[in-house]
């Protein structure tokens, strides 16, 4: 059974129809890229799958159950979305990293939240760093790490690394290929050639969301 | 009583005060003119019916007609409150909900602790005060909120991605509506006396009552005030941030 399944999922926006008679499924495990042309519509597909918006048409099934008739709160942890272009929110890095544990009703781990910065290359006196501080560059890789605490099942990347330096590219890359490895399953949106060039599966958007 | 008492004559004549802003609007081409007459036609019709309504009621002094007469005022609050909502999802129940609970409970004290009685005369001009103060802190806090969910709704989203409920990633606008709603009645409590004095105290001293006790009044007034703008924010801002989302706990486009 797919992990997830999109059978013919249409969205509209207002009056502009944005994806029409999407399908496809992800196996468990997969990684995933999809590229194609800005606007047609891969944040889109995303956000459906993440179960922040719903199709007008169509169905999205997570390991063979309709979402719609899953709690879609619950569900996001389990398939949890990065934005292309990330908000930290309130105002330090340990707000940022604790709200995963509020939302589980689980006491902050700061030893954990230390551990997670350290892999993207940032040290344990960030958690009390004022967002504002922060360079582009860090800013995308809290907003990852916030994402990872606690290991999704499917991770949703809305092309993480556009603008990034090249360092932070790296190192975001290297804590993506590590979460595969350990079992979190990747759908990944992206323009880098690097990127493009290391997929194995590929999916090419084309403007109302036809697929190559 | 005779202090109070205004002459036919003397009303006539401080009509001239209408003609300041009718001046100001023509020489500076404000356009308000016809605005300026229209709002002071509609208060001296509004006054006189309640005038007259209020009357009415006190002679009578039936308690089932007092009670009414506070839905009346709780019903028009609700419904002012509830238009200055921006959000197109809005509920007017949840306005309503809010000034039932927060004028009850207000009065409710009062009552038990035997600050006015049940008689129109006292219940009536308490009640308006409480429900039109909490239909501003009400209104304030519909306007903070939808500000909120503009501003940061980014922030919002991220949180919700994250898989927050819907009021986990509201608090920290929720928060501050509900504070900015509550924060004038606390500012106009610490200059009471010193910068305004509010109509309540005016209105005794005005009508001859020694100062003295027209604050007892005016302390009363200020601690009702406090309850009933603080449980209006708190309950129309707990029901309505929900108005945000949807059931499947996605937050709406906006329009
Ligand atoms: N909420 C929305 N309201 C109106 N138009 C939208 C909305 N979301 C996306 N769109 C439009 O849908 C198209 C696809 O958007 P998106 O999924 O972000 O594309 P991509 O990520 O491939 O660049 C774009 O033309 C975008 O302007
Ligand atoms: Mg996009």
């Amino acid at each position: 059974m797919a992990l997830i399944e999109l059978k013919q999922v249409s969205y509209r926006a207002g009056d502009q129809e944005i994806l029409q008679d999407v399908s496809f499924a992800v196996e468990e495990g997969d990684y995933l890229t999809l590229t194609g042309p800005s606007g047609s519509g891969k944040s889109t597909t995303l956000k459906l799958i993440a179960g922040l918006i719903s199709p007008n048409k169509g169905e999205i099934f997570y390991k063979g159950q309709n979402l719609d008739s899953l709690d879609l709160v619950q569900y996001r942890r389990q398939v949890s979305y990065c934005f292309q272009q990330p908000t930290l929110f309130d105002e330090t890095v340990k707000d940022n990293l604790a709200l995963p544990f509020a939302i589980r009703k689980q006491d902050f781990a700061e030893k954990r939240a230390q551990e997670a910065l350290k892999q993207v290359d940032l040290s344990a006196d960030y958690l009390d760093k004022k967002i504002t501080t922060l360079s582009g560059g860090e800013k995308q890789r809290v907003a990852l790490i916030r994402n990872l605490l606690f290991r999704p099942e499917l991770l949703l990347l809305d092309e993480v690394t556009t603008g990034l330096d090249e360092e932070s590219k790296q190192i975001v890359h290297q804590l993506i290929a590590r979460v595969h490895q350990e079992g979190t399953t990747i759908v990944q949106v992206t323009h880098d050639q690097e990127e493009l060039a290391a997929s194995k599966q590929l999916l090419h958007m084309e403007k109302g969301g036809v697929l190559k | 009583m005779k202090a109070m008492a205004v002459s036919d004559l003397s009303l006539i004549l401080s009509f001239a005060l209408v003609l300041v802003p009718v001046a100001i609007s023509w020489k500076e081409k404000l356009g308000l003119t016809r605005d300026i007459f229209y709002s002071v036609g509609r208060a001296i019709v509004q006054l006189v019916i309640v005038g007259y309504v209020l009357k009415f009621i006190m002679q009578v002094n039936n308690a089932l007609l007092t009670l009414l007469m506070t839905l009346f005022i709780i019903f028009n609050a609700a419904w002012n409150a509830n238009k200055r909502d921006p959000n197109p999802n809005r509920q007017l129940w949840q306005s309503i909900m809010a000034l039932l609970i927060g004028t009850y409970i207000t009065l409710g004290v009062l009552l038990l602790t035997q600050t006015v009685k049940l008689k129109p005369m006292q219940i009536i001009p308490i009640t308006g005060m409480i429900a039109g103060n909490e239909m501003v802190a009400m209104g304030l806090c519909y306007k903070v909120l939808a500000t909120g969910f503009h501003d940061q709704r980014q922030q919002v989203l991220e949180k919700i991605a994250l898989g927050a409920d819907v009021k986990t990633a509201s608090m920290t606008i929720l928060r501050r509506s509900i504070k900015t709603a509550m924060q004038p009645t606390i500012d106009s409590a610490k200059t009471v006396g010193l910068v305004n004095l509010p109509g309540m105290m005016s209105g005794l001293i005005f009508a001859g009552v020694d100062p003295v006790y027209a604050i007892k009044y005016q302390i009363m007034v200020t601690f009702m005030l406090l309850s009933a703008t603080g449980l209006g924010a708190v309950i129309a801002g707990y029901l309505s941030y929900r108005n945000y989302f949807n059931k499947r706990s996605q937050l709406r486009e906006e329009q």
